[in-house]
């Protein structure tokens, strides 16, 4: 079946972002993620989705080099960004996450202010001349992270001080504000009531306009809303990996079937 | 108007089903009215048109009833937004009938124009077809506007067609009985004013889903019937 989507924003696609290719990780002895190839489109939004202990969120993580804290993990194969290996000696992994960016489950703010919250990236990478720029990066961000109407007149307000739907959106504005190529997402509402996750899934439908987003989550009907591909992991393997009216309507693989239905977990 | 979705991307595919729905709509209406024009005026090149017509109508109802499949599975639709889905699958199936109706009466017409007229039969078959034009162009605005009030309306003109139907039965019946050699001709004419009866059926029954799709239930009262066809005798004198 061809994306049915009759009046689907018309976005640069098809041009790959990331590409991994033959990606094992392993914590120790445990084989966590086997064999991995996977293409992911810029400006689109691929979910990961898949029971708990798949690999999804380890694979995730893989993207950019979160895992490299972890003791006793290793990631063999290649994952490249823009065809540059992500794992090669030259890269700084500090530089790497700063296009890269990562949006986690809980909402995170740091215990300072909601300016600070946001202009902390662009200050340690140097993205600022001066107070000026820095306060139209921090505007721009929050707009992006469609809360600056919310917070405008009192950004010197601790960012813990938000409802938890704004201080994911603050969360993500963070992200942003460092102009990251790629956003990850780790189960970004699953700490969100209904309409708090309505809000960020629609940001997340509109930051696809500029990045790369990849997320991960339990919520196969999130998966369904918002991404146009969808990756579904199993036991540390990528079983399917298409288009998501695909998966959700006809899927090839029938773990896949079986995961999507509810009939294995 | 209800308010939008907070997932703007929700309205669009809602929007753009729907607008795929209507502008299907509009071929079936004009493939009915081509369809009685080249009977009337024996346009066998018109009659031909409504046939390969036909095909477009059925790939936009394969593609309505995909995406719906596809809303269904990715958006996971409730109250008003489920009714929409569901209404815009039958509706599609009922207007995917009429234009099957309509391609039928355009093979029947490329048979019919090989013989001679009789009376002036296809006038009262096109002004039929016109009564059920218009009843489908209102049942598509109540849709559009959620009118339930004209919706309501179209369900009942369903009897006007259904009294022409009788009418016409018993004048081909006539005409059979008193010249053996209209039997042919009538016999068509006759298969013609059913599927024009037929496609009322659709038409009224596009309208109760619209009822339903504001209501949330379908109409329960029952409509007034003018078939009277299935106990008709041999017309007397």
């Amino acid at each position: 079946m061809n994306d049915m989507r009759i009046v689907e924003r018309d976005v640069n696609a098809n041009e790959i972002k990331i590409k991994g290719d033959k990606v094992q990780v392993f914590y120790g002895e445990n084989h966590a993620i086997k064999d991995v190839d996977i293409e992911i489109e810029d400006k689109k939004v691929t979910a990961f989705i898949g029971p708990s202990g798949c690999g999804k969120s380890t694979f995730l993580r893989s993207l950019n080099r979160m895992n490299d804290t972890i003791d006793g993990c290793r990631v063999e194969g290649t994952i490249s960004l823009d065809d540059e290996d992500i794992y090669d000696k030259k890269v700084d992994p500090v530089q790497l996450r700063a296009r890269v960016g990562m949006v986690f489950q809980k909402p995170n703010p740091f215990p300072k202010s909601i300016y600070d919250n946001v202009a902390y990236g662009p200050r340690i990478h140097g993205l600022a001349s001066s107070k000026a720029e820095l306060d139209a990066i921090v505007e721009k961000s929050l707009r992006r992270g469609a809360i600056w109407d919310e917070v405008k007149d009192r950004l010197h307000d601790p960012g813990t001080g938000l409802s938890g739907g704004q201080q994911q959106r603050l969360c993500i504005a963070r992200a942003v504000a460092t102009e990251p190529e790629v956003l990850l997402m780790d189960e970004p509402c699953s700490a969100l009531d209904p309409i708090a996750t309505a809000q960020v899934e629609e940001l997340i439908d509109e930051l696809r306009t500029n990045y790369s987003v990849v997320i991960v989550t339990h919520s196969m009907q999130q998966a369904a809303r918002v991404s146009q591909k969808t990756a579904f992991f199993h036991l540390g393997n990528l079983v399917e990996f298409n288009e998501t009216g695909e998966i959700f309507t006809n899927p090839k693989d029938p773990r896949t079937e079986s995961y999507i239905t509810g009939r294995i977990g | 108007m209800i308010e939008p979705h907070i997932t703007s991307a929700f309205d669009r595919e809602l929007e753009a089903v729907q607008a795929h729905l209507m502008k299907m709509g509009g071929l079936v209406e004009a493939a009915i009215m081509d369809a009685a024009i080249s009977l009337e005026t024996r346009d066998e090149d018109l009659a031909e048109r409504v046939r390969k017509n036909d095909r477009l109508i059925d790939e936009m109802e394969t593609r309505v009833n995909e995406e719906a499949a596809r809303l269904i599975a990715l958006r996971g639709p409730t109250a008003v937004d489920l009714r929409t889905i569901l209404t815009v699958m039958k509706i599609s199936s009922n207007l995917e009938r009429v234009g099957d109706y309509a391609k039928n009466i355009a093979k029947r017409t490329s048979v019919l124009v090989q013989m001679t007229p009789i009376a002036d039969s296809s006038s009262d078959i096109r002004r039929m077809a016109k009564t059920v034009e218009l009843m489908l162009k209102d049942a598509l605005d109540a849709y559009i506007q959620r009118d339930v009030a004209l919706a309501q309306d179209v369900r009942l003109r369903d009897r006007e067609v259904d009294q022409m139907y009788n009418a016409l039965f018993r004048q081909f019946l006539t005409y059979m009985m008193e010249d053996p050699r209209y039997i042919t001709g009538c016999m068509h004419l006759h298969f013609i004013a059913k599927n024009i009866e037929r496609m009322g059926d659709h038409v009224t029954s596009i309208a109760e889903q619209v009822i339903y799709l504001v209501t949330g239930e379908m109409p329960e009262e029952a409509r007034p019937k003018g078939d009277k066809t299935p106990y008709m005798v041999e017309p007397r004198g």
